[in-house]
């Protein structure tokens, strides 16, 4: 059965390189995956294309028109992952959130789902600041959350937001939070950090991803870890995430926290220090 | 009765862009446009050709999925040079929508980049309101709309021997009659917007895109250098008279629409204040015909409950007309929200329940608590009338249901004596058909 799954989490915590890397290691278990980009910067399937060579699906209605073919908006990346970047309006103009509608509607209406997909990945932007962001994970859509969190004190805020929004939309349908994935910034202490914010929401820390400069000097050639160079021990980290998200069975309703106990928890763990 | 807060049933009011459009429509030359989707501009030309059977020309920016999501900007400018290309007009009113709204598409931004990259011809006047759904109502749109026409276009010069009159939402057949008691009264007017001659045009043989009425756009621009403006009525007059005063310095001055003796009287006497010109003789005639029927057939409607509701202006002077009537007005009921206003009619009829923002269910609600003796209000109350088996006074906007209304003034004395006529004979009409065939009178 196909798994949808969003990928939420602050600006420029990694969940781009996260999500890539990810599905990077779950190809090579096997599996078909394609990666939806819901970012009107459309960054988020550049590494598995090698460079950013996607034409998006908006860029796509607005020149073509709504009768379009799925071969014109779907392109194959590394591992015959299929990558999808929904695209959006320039800054300051028009409305990104109803772009992430429009295309996801328009993927739909194609037929890209199937196809004998195993997972889907929406790759989100940073905040959900309206409806439009929360698209991917409406009823009918992805039904598994993960979020990309640091030991930042920013990070944790925007993931506890970020679990408000996902309570709201697991009140109505079937959307669960899977769990937090850690892409470390070498915060003192961030594992346990991150393991206890995780508890306190009701759910797991799925993965600590360590900082490695291998992930720099692939992104640097437009590759995932495991495409430029597999044998590193990152490319086992992100082996071992595709694993867990393949094999993890806790689906929770998130319980996020109040702000005081969030920078209590952070004075816990010796951060504000 | 229980209380409402999230659900409107039978509205009394409309959409921003509605009123926008009529505003347009009594310029002279000018092209309503409304930046939105398709379905939009539909709406409001069926609306309007529905009330006053006439063509109603209006364009759209057409938006699909793509404009929402990338902005309407291309398609505005597209659309502005198709219009001046293909219907040659002298101004173009832009009233925006409730999607152009809510994605921040900037309509006055757009057209003052076409202005600047100088591809608009120079004699084109373009102008634009901002009139989202979600906000106000038609009257609210219209007096944005007026506004923003007399804002752009008005241009101080040398002082002119006029007055200024901004008219509100009221029929051809009122505007006649203002400009009837103008030139009575020897003074020379500038009534903006004027949709006379142009919701009411002869038939002629010939379809006209743009009809020989209207406000022409030079009067526009003196109206910065009459002596006074008049607004007749606060919601939807006043904002453009207060730009006027605020930008050129004429002084604006609130008036109720003339509507019953006693708001006609004020309206006489502001102007022969401000001309230092008597009444005429005719007025006085006039007048005095006016109380004679009155007077005559006062045992018909004295201490009759009414319920009234519409356009707020429209209902203040409909109230202040049957007070003076000796009507009792029990409701008096607007769909516009307006705190304003209901403090205004409270002072009118201080025994009415007066709601400002309410609906016609609001309406029925209370009458079953307290019926009342005849509703005077748009078409809308038919089905409440029916149901509640009162007479109902076709007044106000929109009428879709009686034909030629909006032909018959109820401003002025005039107005008056037609609304007299109405109201005391209607009652009469109900009674002779509810009474037993023995009591049927012949002289009543």
């Amino acid at each position: 059965m196909m798994r949808q799954i969003a990928i939420y989490g602050k600006g420029g915590i990694g969940k781009s390189t996260t999500t890539q890397n990810t599905v990077a290691a779950l190809s090579e278990m096997g599996k078909k995956v394609m990666v939806v980009g819901c970012d009107p910067k459309a960054d988020s399937t550049r590494l598995l294309l090698h460079g950013l060579n996607q034409k998006t699906v908006l860029d796509t209605i607005r020149e073509e028109g709504e009768d379009i073919d799925l071969e014109d908006i779907i392109k194959v990346g590394f591992n015959n992952i299929k990558c999808v970047e929904s695209g959006g309006p320039e800054p300051g103009v028009g409305c990104a959130g109803r772009g992430i509608i429009t295309s996801i509607n328009m993927l739909e209406n194609l037929g890209a789902y199937e196809e004998g997909i195993d997972y889907v990945f929406y790759d989100v932007l940073g905040d959900v600041v309206c409806g439009g962001f929360a698209m991917p994970i409406r009823e009918g859509k992805a039904k598994e959350i993960y979020i990309v969190a640091s030991g930042e004190m920013m990070a944790l805020y925007a993931a506890n937001n970020i679990c408000k929004g996902i309570r709201k939309y697991a009140t109505q349908g079937g959307v669960r939070l899977g769990g937090i994935i850690c892409n470390s910034r070498n915060v003192d202490n961030e594992e346990e950090l991150l393991k206890a914010f995780s508890k306190k929401l009701n759910t797991q820390l799925i993965k600590f991803v360590p900082r490695d400069n291998v992930v720099q000097r692939a992104e640097i050639n437009k590759k995932t870890v495991i495409d430029y160079d597999p044998s590193v021990p990152q490319a086992d980290v992100y082996r071992s995430l595709a694993m867990a998200i393949e094999k993890n069975d806790m689906f929770v309703v998130p319980e996020p926290i109040l702000n005081d106990e969030l920078e209590t928890l952070l004075l816990e763990y010796g951060m504000l220090n | 009765m229980t209380e409402r807060k999230n659900l409107v049933v039978n509205p009394v009011k409309t959409c921003q862009p509605l009123g926008a459009v009529l505003a347009c429509l009594g310029i002279h030359g000018c092209m309503p446009h409304s930046h939105g989707s398709q379905g939009c501009a539909s709406y409001l030309r069926m609306q309007l050709s529905r009330h006053f059977r006439e063509f109603i020309p209006t364009t759209t920016s057409s938006f699909s999925e793509a404009q929402v999501v990338f902005g309407g900007s291309g398609n505005l400018k597209q659309a502005i040079r198709n219009i001046i290309h293909i219907y040659k007009p002298q101004a173009i009113g832009v009233s925006t929508t409730c999607s152009a709204e809510t994605i921040g598409d900037d309509a006055e931004g757009i057209i003052a980049e076409m202005r600047g990259s100088g591809e608009l011809p120079e004699d084109v006047v373009i102008f634009t309101a901002s009139t989202p759904s979600y906000k106000g109502s038609h009257v609210t749109g219209f007096a944005s709309m007026v506004k923003s026409a007399v804002d752009s276009i008005a241009v101080k010069g040398a002082a002119n021997d006029k007055i200024n009159i901004i008219p509100g939402m009221i029929s051809p057949g009122d505007i006649r009659e203002i400009k009837r008691l103008l030139a009575l009264m020897g003074i020379k007017a500038i009534i903006m917007p004027d949709i006379s001659g142009v919701l009411d045009a002869p038939m002629t043989g010939k379809l006209k895109l743009y009809q020989d009425g209207g406000t022409p756009l030079e009067e526009i621009a003196d109206m910065a250098n009459s002596s006074i403006t008049f607004a007749l009525g606060q919601e939807a007059s006043l904002p453009a008279a207060l730009g006027l005063e605020e930008k050129h310095g004429v002084s604006a001055e609130m008036l109720p629409l003339p509507i019953g003796i006693e708001n006609t009287d004020r309206f006489i006497m502001e102007l022969s204040r401000i001309s230092g010109k008597p009444v005429p003789a005719q007025l006085e005639e006039e007048r005095g015909r006016l109380v004679d029927m009155m007077l005559d057939a006062h045992a018909h409607w004295y201490g009759k409950k009414a319920a009234i509701y519409g356009d707020p202006d429209i209902v203040e002077g409909i109230t202040a007309m049957a007070v003076g009537l000796g009507i009792e007005p029990l409701y008096v009921l607007t769909g516009t929200k307006s705190n304003r206003w209901e403090e205004t009619v409270k002072t009118i009829a201080p025994n009415a329940h007066v709601i400002n923002g309410g609906d016609l269910l609001t309406l029925k609600d209370l009458m079953k608590e307290q019926p009342v003796d005849i509703m005077l209000g748009n078409s809308h109350g038919k089905f409440l009338a029916k149901e509640m088996d009162m007479p109902l006074i076709r007044v106000g906007f929109p009428i879709l249901d009686r034909a030629n209304l909006q032909h018959f003034p109820v401003v002025g004395y005039s107005g008056a004596a037609w609304l007299a006529e109405r109201i005391g004979n209607t009652l009469l009409d109900w009674k002779d058909a509810h009474v037993p065939d023995h009591m049927l009178e012949l002289i009543m």
